[in-house]
């Protein structure tokens, strides 16, 4: 044993330094890892910015073009003269829903049926039908002023509204789609080129009656921005117009809307530019099998004017001294209009969450009531559902007159220019307008009417966050007040638990900790009484010879 | 008293790192489980994370020791002795009894503890890391992707995997307090330290054969 003792000691020694060798490489291993600081250079991003930064000038300049350079007395002459380079293109405009207002589509259990604004019905001034000469101020035609408007003329597209690069061009209030007479026709043919945010905008920042009334993700604000408020069209940011994501092969312009088109292709997705997996953490990647990127990317919306979120109807007709007014809130936004009804606005709002796959069932006129609220456009979709994701929408609810014994919507006259042509807006009497809307579409009125309560969705896409403002993980990982609070139905980690398990978990912990205490307890009781006997009986021992 | 060589440096490098990690999974754990907030969910979830691949790290290099080692089999459960092993804690103890079981480096653990140490590393931890791995992997899968693992709820996993790490908890505070029931209090622990154990002569009830044995290999 003694002879081996010494042999043993260098190999021990030998084996020792191995050991603290390998434990010194993990550890620095470990520590690498732990301080090294992951560069944040996405090159994918990079790689975009530097694309959409690059500004194409344009290879004609539409005032030097001798066909310009004419007196216009109509907006119809100015077509004409673009149709005569141009030869071709009245056909793809002919064939956009945004001349057609509507479009084909297979919606499930519908069949094949076309949408659009001709025949849906929304939340807001309710449909177009009967109510032409004004709702065709974002229609890309002149003298629409009733549902017999000839979708074959070509004079009648309105190519400026698109295509004005002077910021000049602005249709007229109630004009069947004609320019207003301010309009400079002759300025603005020749100053045409690529749609700019002004020209997309000028209808959809203003739908529903007012800028950001439907959206609440678009509005003039984005004309000229901060990257806050829109990390792709602010000014200090990308700069971007509409049509750079937008894009138009032969005026079949990409992404449509849940409000008129039910099905799920030509859409824009953030996907086409920054692809599937975007982010350089995986965790965040996977994500997104489940999660639309708008869901975290888009924290708030209306984040400098105010969107509507409510419009009861049931409250419009109400007169003070046999004549109409209005009500302002604080915000100088309408609260009460007599002709509308009761509104109700709200700013830089946090978004609904709900499951979509990209498939919508939208109200149509004549479409029977299944349920209430009435959904003017649902959005289909749930956990289960494996083309589901979460996305944020706005909520736009609302109540809606409807007739009691079809059990259908009402589509109203609203619009006249004249007192005593039932429109509701100059007579204020329902039955009337009532009368006159649905009679003016084919379908039949039982003149016993009700308000009935609506909502509608708006998903929430525009309006993009610079990635320092995402909603962060624990907005949604939360017990209590989570962005995913109502959106039940599967398991969301430090949401959801076993709450069984978790109880009884619980207090066999805290038994546990009870039983080794007591253990423990008793053991100090045992051995101190022990001690003090020993004790005693030493002192007894001791005390014994004096006694 | 003598000292005997129990715990050997691996051994104790496993226990004390495996320990550590074990902790610092429980408290992200837990954080992640929305108990507590410390770190904040996203940190929680990250280092949760980074510990769980260290502990697999960790437990592959331990399986390969116990293995190459023979070391596996101090884990076999024996019910020779057990109930006197249980009997000791509950009664004998109190009475200032010797522990029924002998402590040497062959058989470094007593019926009690082979039974508990073979439930924690057969059927404990393996809950705790395959639930985990399938947590950590788990991806509900596009229209088009491949499915890896999705069928299975991950309300489930999730259960298995909080079941596991609140049994990990009721054990980390049984096994730190039987660590105080050794010689002295503390000598369980010096001995997981230091790797030799004090050990009192008196409790020995061996034949002088199997101390002979012992010598040899200290």
């Amino acid at each position: 044993m003694a002879q081996n003792k010494p042999s043993e000691n260098p190999q021990n020694t030998m084996y020792r330094n191995l050991f603290l060798v390998l434990i010194a490489v993990i550890a620095a291993l470990i520590l690498v890892n732990v301080f090294h600081q992951e560069d944040n250079f996405n090159f994918k991003l990079e790689e975009l910015k530097r694309e959409y930064a690059i500004q194409e000038s344009p290879s004609v300049q539409h005032f030097k073009l001798q066909a310009l350079n004419r007196v216009f007395k109509t907006p119809q002459e100015v077509t004409e003269a673009c149709l005569t380079c141009h030869t071709e293109t009245h056909k793809e405009i002919m064939a956009s829903s945004h001349w057609n207002w509507e479009r084909a589509a297979y919606v499930e259990g519908r069949g094949i049926s076309s949408s659009g604004k001709k025949n849906v019905m929304n939340n807001f001034c309710l449909g177009t039908s009967s109510n032409e000469q004004t709702c065709a101020k974002c229609h890309i035609g002149f003298g629409m002023t009733n549902n017999h408007f000839d979708f074959e003329n070509a004079r009648n597209v309105d190519c400026m509204v698109c295509h004005d690069n002077s910021e000049e061009y602005l249709k007229g209030a109630s004009m069947a789609g004609y320019p207003d007479r301010s309009v400079n026709l002759e300025e603005v043919a020749q100053h045409v080129g690529l749609p700019m945010k002004s020209n997309c905008g000028s209808c959809h920042f203003f739908s529903g009656g007012g800028n950001n009334v439907k959206h609440g993700d678009l509005e003039k604000a984005q004309l000229s921005c901060s990257r806050e408020v829109d990390v792709h069209m602010g000014a200090n940011g990308m700069n971007m117009e509409c049509v750079a994501c937008h894009t138009a092969e032969n005026h079949q312009i990409l992404g449509k809307l849940y409000s008129v088109s039910p099905d799920n292709n030509n859409r824009v997705t953030c996907e086409q530019c920054h692809t599937g997996t975007p982010h350089l953490s995986d965790v965040i990647n996977r994500h997104s099998s489940k999660v639309s990127c708008q869901a975290c990317h888009i924290p708030v919306f209306a984040k400098v004017n105010s969107t509507k979120m409510s419009w009861k109807w049931s409250d419009a007709g109400k007169l003070k001294e046999g004549k109409p007014f209005s009500e302002e809130d604080s915000l100088g936004n309408d609260r009460y209009l007599s002709i509308k009804g009761s509104f109700k606005w709200a700013r830089n709002v946090k978004p609904d969450y709900i499951w979509f796959n990209g498939t919508a069932e939208i109200y149509l006129l004549g479409d029977t009531i299944k349920s209430i609220p009435v959904q003017m456009n649902k959005l289909n979709g749930s956990y289960k559902d494996k083309a589901s994701k979460i996305i944020p929408v706005k909520i736009h609810v609302g109540d809606q007159i409807y007739d009691k014994v079809y059990n259908r919507l009402i589509q109203p006259k609203l619009y006249s220019e004249n007192e005593g042509d039932s429109a509701f807006w100059k007579d204020f009497n329902w039955d009337e307008a009532s009368k006159a809307g649905m009679a003016k579409v084919g379908l039949p009125f039982s003149g016993k009417f009700g308000f009935v309560e609506t909502e509608m969705f708006w998903p929430v896409n525009h309006m993009v966050s610079p990635k320092e403002q995402t909603v962060t993980c624990a907005e949604c990982h939360t017990r209590v007040n989570g962005r995913l609070e109502k959106l039940t139905g599967f398991y969301l980690p430090g949401r959801d638990r076993h709450i069984a398990l978790d109880t009884v978990g619980y207090w066999a912990f805290i038994f546990t900790l009870l039983g080794v205490i007591g253990h423990a307890v008793v053991r100090i009781t045992v051995s101190i009484r022990k001690d003090r006997y020993e004790k005693q009986i030493i002192s007894y021992d001791e005390d014994k010879p004096t006694e | 008293m003598k000292r005997v060589y129990v715990y050997k440096a691996f051994e104790r490098f496993w226990h004390w790192s495996q320990a550590s990690l074990i902790i610092f999974l429980a408290l992200t754990g837990f954080e992640v489980h929305g108990s507590y907030h410390i770190f904040g969910f996203e940190k929680a979830a990250e280092f949760h994370r980074t510990a769980s691949w260290l502990l697999i790290g960790l437990i592959i290099f331990a399986i390969f020791w116990h293995f190459t080692t023979g070391e596996w089999k101090q884990y076999v459960p024996t019910t020779k002795q057990l109930k006197a092993q249980i009997m000791y804690y509950l009664y004998g103890m109190f009475k200032g009894k010797p522990h029924p079981t002998e402590k040497t480096q062959l058989s470094k653990l007593n019926p009690l503890q082979r039974i508990t140490y073979f439930g924690f590393k057969v059927i404990l931890v393996p809950i705790t890391i395959i639930s985990g791995i399938l947590y950590m992997l788990y991806k509900t899968i596009d229209q088009n992707d491949l499915i890896v693992i999705e069928e299975y709820p991950l309300a489930s996993i999730a259960f298995w995997h909080v079941l596991g790490a609140i049994l990990l908890m009721i054990f980390l505070v049984v096994h730190v307090y039987m660590t105080t029931t050794g010689t002295t209090p503390t000598s369980n622990i010096k001995a997981m330290m230091t790797g030799y154990e004090e050990i009192d002569e008196e409790e020995h009830h061996s034949s002088p054969e199997k101390d002979n044995n012992q010598k040899d290999i200290v």
